[in-house]
């Protein structure tokens, strides 16, 4: 890759970044009509990596990077094949289609720049995570979607349940985050790369690993959070709160599709193992089956989207884990077809809400004649869901039926549990694609019509190029499917699907699924009930869960912070000294390093006189009665030992010591009377006890563990460093204040940063007049 | 504590301690002394002005408000501590020039500078404390 190249592609990450500072700007003049311009990113985009077609359908891939940190061996790289490839250009097509259709659909919303910005934020971040090569990169971009998906959802912040639904997403793929990086580290301990590309050349490495299982089970647990899996599913129908665009891109076209890459992305490296065999399909299709049954209690066309979405990524982690090249296939192919109709039909179904007002398909009906090209989109995407001949949706069918049909006990049950998955969807995608449009006209509250052509635009291009994309599906599968499902399964693979049906198992299978699906379709109000009535006897699903857990957790931490911080200063020192004294006394003792009784210093008079001035400063602070006069006979002792210090050469030290005890006493003093306490100590001899006690076991620590140092023998290599080099490099006599401002400059600069917001939090304190209110305590019946 | 004596010392001592603070924190890069105890002497003068005539008078005598004081000075020190970079040093280097005004020689340097701001930081952060804690009702 040349250089020229290389920084293009580096442009092309950083580019929505920019894009989105921008957008804000831009759309506070342009209005709505900023979406024409702020679209040209996404397209550049979708152009920039359509170059790279050619080279990587001819089997090569296109890598490139910088160094981050080079001491640790981090880059910042990427690496593009055929799914990373694939990825990148749904994501920039679709984003580009989306761009416009938010300007048309928030057209007039007082936060739409603020709306454009967040989008292409989250453009950004999912581009970045599906090229990323390294698995810091990876994860940086993986968590940055979770955030950009968490600003989306919660946009309409003043909805309660659009704030309940952002936040419920991001824990549950926020934790799921943790536990990829967490799988991350322990790939990188067992096989000792640190990138996608190596990991994937390194053969069986991971998979003869001792760390494989626990390695698969933490990427897992991101992938299945992200993707929406049984039973992390809830979140996805809860972010619906998001505006129709959100859902149209992040929650169906491009982020939940983000823990599906990562498992294809990791399959040559982890896939072909029992475990993998199993819990993908098991987890998977159960996604599946839950989720078209969820799909069909809905009426609410976005929630019914949702839950087929939840079925679909359901049904590719299925294929993804059969472990047949063919299974791949078929993957590969259900995935570019979803995006595409999925996509879709959420637009379809956006614009149906935003030119009629009404999202429930029992209300709607005959809008077909009043909105055209909507009904042609909303048609063109349910038939490819469907999986209707003419459309890629069929060729994906066709090849999951191929795949599955190979007659063993377990390939039948999941070839079973995908014809009814299927069968619903079948039945789904035509009761929001067609229900709408035919019939006897439903009462809206708009009345309908056509809406503006940056709202019809996406949907109808997705629903078209579903159509193309079959019947050109040789040039197709060579761009987009075979490489895609090369760099999937590891070795190269031709996929050959084609519109035209061949008389077999598969179709056999694709006509049962249809006849199902047309039956569900008819008896779609009793299905409804049914499932309505089964969740009812139910009743306590994974979504109420996060509720108790979140409480729980509220309760747990509010019990915590009662125990810890209760807001008792006696007691915070109490703990705090004994600790200091603990950590300091006990690893003496028991590794037998007390140090050796020191012989009696000779001390000439006026030093001896230094010494009995601390000590009467001492006794004085002992046997004070009141506090003040304690503070006082403390600062004694602390002068005396100052002294101490000027005399045996270190006058720096001293200076700051004499200024130290100063202010001590000064603020000591302030702090007394402000706490208003009364002046002499009134407490039971038990409680002065401890004190002193506690006390004495830290004057004591520090006594023991200063003549031990002072026993030891003394590494001078510092000091002579310093001494030789002071005056000659640092122009500085004084080695103290050399080492403060130069030669640990930086040390300085942190701790100078530490006294100031040091000096903040104790203002921020002490202007804390009133008493602080009842602490929020968990939250009952959300 | 507002003693005659006291108040009638106070500024002659606050003054003669601010300027010994300055040249403290100038003499320290070969005597004894430094920003850090350049700072708290400033302090110690800030609180002996603050007890003689109460905490108004001293915010008034700052002008600025203590915490803008040590922001600027944490500004300052990371400002000296950049300007190596263009030069194509590492961070923080010191660098020095020694300009003559009037026949005498100055040794002028990046690390005087963060010096200052560490003194500013110090009199900024601690006078603004003990002001709060001085001053009950307007802190």
């Amino acid at each position: 890759m040349g250089t020229g190249a290389q920084s293009l592609t580096l442009l092309a990450l950083l580019l929505p970044f920019l894009g989105a500072i921008i957008a804000p700007v831009l759309t506070r003049f342009l209005k709505h009509n900023a979406a024409w311009i702020l679209a040209l990113i996404p397209l550049w985009l979708f152009i920039h990596f359509a170059g790279f077609l050619e080279t990587v359908a001819g089997g090569n891939s296109v890598s490139g990077g910088l160094d981050w940190v080079p001491s640790l061996g981090v880059r910042f790289s990427w690496y593009l094949d055929g799914l990373s490839l694939t990825f990148a250009l749904l994501i920039s097509g679709i984003g580009t289609l989306i761009v416009l259709y938010s300007g048309g659909y928030l057209k007039g919303h007082v936060q739409q720049g603020r709306f454009f910005s967040f989008i292409l934020m989250f453009m950004g971040a999912m581009q970045g995570l599906v090229i990323s090569d390294s698995f810091l990169m990876l994860f940086v971009f993986w968590e940055l979607t979770s955030i950009t998906s968490f600003l989306l959802i919660g946009f309409d912040h003043d909805r309660e349940a659009a704030r309940r639904a952002a936040l419920q997403a991001l824990i549950v793929t926020g934790l799921g985050g943790l536990s990829l990086l967490a799988g991350l580290l322990v790939i990188w301990g067992a096989t000792g790369t640190q990138d996608l590309s190596t990991l994937l050349a390194s053969g069986d490495a991971m998979r003869e690993s001792p760390l494989y299982l626990l390695a698969l089970v933490l990427v897992l647990g991101g992938a299945f959070t992200k993707s929406a899996q049984f039973p992390f599913h809830f979140w996805l129908p809860n972010a619906m709160q998001a505006p129709t665009p959100v859902s149209a891109y992040l929650h169906s076209a491009t982020m939940v599709k983000a823990g599906v890459y990562l498992l294809m992305r990791l399959n040559p490296a982890f896939g072909e193992t029992v475990a993998w065999e199993t819990i993908l399909p098991v987890f998977g299709g159960t996604t599946l089956i839950v989720g078209t049954h969820l799909a069909n209690r809905h009426t609410d066309m976005n929630l019914m989207h949702a839950y087929t979405t939840v079925a679909s990524l359901g049904l590719l982690v299925m294929l993804t884990g059969f472990g047949a090249e063919k299974a791949i296939e078929a993957a590969v192919l259900y995935l570019i077809a979803h995006s595409m109709f999925k996509g879709a039909l959420f637009m379809v179904a956006g614009l149906i809400d935003h030119e009629t007002g009404v999202r429930d398909i029992r209300r709607l009906g005959g809008i077909g004649r009043a909105m055209p090209l909507t009904f042609a989109a909303g048609l063109l995407a349910a038939l490819s869901m469907g999986g209707l001949p003419l459309f890629f949706g069929f060729l994906a069918k066709e090849e999951i039926y191929a795949a599955l049909g190979t007659g063993t006990p377990w390939a039948t049950v999941l070839i079973l549990v995908a014809i009814v998955g299927n069968a619903l969807m079948f039945a789904v995608a035509f009761m929001v694609g067609l229900k709408p449009f035919i019939g006897k006209r439903g009462e809206t509250p708009k009345k309908a019509h056509e809406g503006p052509p940056l709202l019809w635009t996406g949907p109808l291009v997705l629903g078209v190029s579903g159509m193309i994309g079959a019947l050109l599906s040789e040039p197709a599968h060579a761009l987009f499917s075979s490489p895609m499902a090369s760099a999937v399964s590891g070795t190269a693979v031709e996929v050959h699907a084609s519109t035209v049906p061949h008389i077999g198992l598969p179709l056999l299978l694709s006509l049962m699924t249809i006849a199902l699906g047309v039956g569900f379709y008819l008896m779609q109000e009793r299905m409804r009930d049914g499932v309505a009535g089964s969740l009812k006897a139910i009743g306590w699903g994974p979504d109420r869960g996060f509720d108790q857990a979140m409480r729980g957790l509220l309760r747990l931490s509010f019990r915590v912070t009662k125990i810890i911080q209760n807001g008792r200063l006696d007691i915070y020192l109490t703990v705090t000294f004994a600790m200091v004294a603990l950590t300091l006394l006990l690893p003496m003792v028991i590794f037998d390093e007390l140090p050796s009784m020191p012989d009696m210093p000779m001390l000439l008079p006026h030093e001896w006189t230094i010494v009995a001035i601390a000590v009467i400063g001492l006794g004085a602070m002992v046997y004070a009665k009141d506090r003040l006069t304690a503070i006082v006979s403390l600062g004694i002792q602390g002068l005396a030992v100052a002294l101490l210090f000027m005399l045996f050469g270190a006058p720096d030290l001293s200076f700051t010591q004499f200024m130290i005890e100063t202010l001590s006493v000064v603020i000591l003093a302030l702090v007394m009377t402000r706490l208003r306490l009364s002046p002499t100590d009134h407490r039971p001899a038990g409680e002065k006890a401890m004190d002193v006690t506690i006390a004495g076991a830290c004057g004591l620590a520090f006594g023991l563990l200063l003549l031990k140092v002072t026993q030891i023998p003394f590494d001078d290599t510092l000091s002579q460093f310093f001494e030789a080099h002071s005056l000659a490099i640092a122009h500085g006599r004084n080695i103290v204040n050399v080492i403060i401002v130069d030669f640990r400059g930086l040390d300085t600069l942190g701790e100078i940063a530490v006294v100031m917001i040091a000096g903040l939090a104790i203002l921020a304190l002490i202007r804390v007049t009133t008493p602080p209110k009842q602490p929020v305590s968990a939250r009952e019946g959300s | 504590m507002r003693t005659l004596i006291f108040r009638t010392a106070a500024p002659y001592l606050t003054a003669l301690m601010l300027l010994l603070s300055i040249f403290v924190l100038l003499r320290g890069h070969n005597e004894p002394g430094g920003g850090f105890i350049g700072g708290l002497i400033a302090v110690s003068a800030f609180a002996i002005h603050g007890i003689a005539f109460g905490v108004h008078q001293v915010r008034r005598t700052m002008y600025f408000h203590p915490m803008a004081i040590s922001g600027f000075g944490l500004l300052l020190a990371v400002l000296a501590g950049l300007v190596s970079l263009p030069a194509g040093a590492p961070l923080l280097t010191g660098l020095w020039v020694s300009p003559t005004v009037g026949g005498i020689t100055l040794d002028l340097s990046t690390v005087l500078l963060f010096d200052i701001g560490v003194y500013l930081v110090v009199v900024g952060s601690i006078t603004s404390i003990a002001l709060a804690l001085e001053g009950r009702e307007e802190p």
